[in-house]
């Protein structure tokens, strides 16, 4: 039975790993500023964050602060491990800014940054480029969480080794709503003492949240 | 001409979201990609459209494309040249 070697929460401006808060701000603090401090609190260098849409900037944080405290992650390396996310709202935020950028024939001038962000698989990518994984990978849009379709899926990726690791779960935003909650999933580790994965577990951890 | 190069220094570093870097950390005469602000393909678009928009520009032979964005003065000179401002 694989394990779940680690999670991450984002959700109300703050953000937690394993249970406990590791960075919080004040929840009238807009998204974007929010994630700004959030990730200048990892000491990171990598402008490119900055230049990414809300929902990238989600994923890239909760990335960030997921694996870089995840032995695990080094130890499998990132040829080797996949990404399987899911939402809701897909890209729909950014999807509404390019509408606004091509609504007006006198002032038709769309954003090629904008653009680029027009599909909710982009996350994926932005986390496998900062980290350079390049394992199997899916993105799923879905009415809500759904623990079942995500641990079928990457339980048959590890089952089949495709993959060593797999990072999954729910990455949702739209508009001033938004929520992480990401894990990382690993074959059994010798003794450890990490929940079974499975829907029930990760919804149990789901739910624990906040 | 300076005016023009510090008012384009506050327009990119709007319009490519260079959350890090203020106007005075951008040396005009700097390559804009590669070595110098590290811009990538996008970024270049998005200076396409910057032109066009701010400026009333448009660049009429891509070959152009080169000379002009080689920094923010080669940018303010083409706007100079070319443009309404």
């Amino acid at each position: 039975m694989n394990v779940i070697s680690s999670y991450c929460h984002i959700k109300n401006n703050r953000v937690s790993r394993n249970g406990f808060s590791v960075f919080e701000q004040k929840p009238e603090i807009a998204f974007f500023e929010f994630a700004s401090a959030a990730f200048r609190n990892l000491g990171v260098a990598y402008p490119k964050f900055f230049k990414m849409d809300a929902l990238c900037k989600l994923a890239l944080l909760a990335s960030e602060y997921l694996l870089s405290a995840d032995p695990a992650f080094g130890a499998t390396g990132p040829e080797h491990t996949g990404i399987v996310l899911s939402n809701r709202s897909s890209s729909l935020e950014t999807d509404r800014a390019h509408a606004r950028s091509v609504s007006n024939p006198e002032a038709y001038f769309p954003s090629p940054a904008v653009f680029v962000y027009t599909l909710p698989n982009i996350m994926i990518g932005e986390i496998s480029i900062r980290h350079q994984i390049t394992g199997e990978n899916a993105c799923f849009v879905t009415p809500g969480f759904d623990a079942g379709l995500i641990s079928g899926y990457v339980n048959q990726l590890l089952e089949q080794k495709l993959v060593k690791a797999c990072l999954a779960g729910w990455i949702e935003l739209d508009g001033p709503s938004y929520e992480a909650f990401l894990y990382l999933v690993v074959p059994p580790q010798g003794t450890a003492k990490n929940s079974n994965f499975g829907p029930h577990s990760t919804k149990g951890i789901w739910d624990l949240g906040f | 001409m300076e005016a023009l190069i510090e008012k384009l220094k506050i327009e990119i570093i709007q319009q490519l979201n260079l959350e890090e870097l203020t106007p005075a950390d951008i040396d005009p005469d700097a390559t804009l990609f590669g070595a110098g602000l590290g811009l990538d393909s996008i970024d270049a678009l998005e200076l396409i459209v910057l032109l066009e928009k701010n400026h009333g520009v448009r660049i009429k032979d891509p070959n152009d494309g080169k000379e002009v964005f080689k920094s923010v003065r080669s940018m303010a000179e083409y706007i100079k040249a070319n443009g309404k401002s």
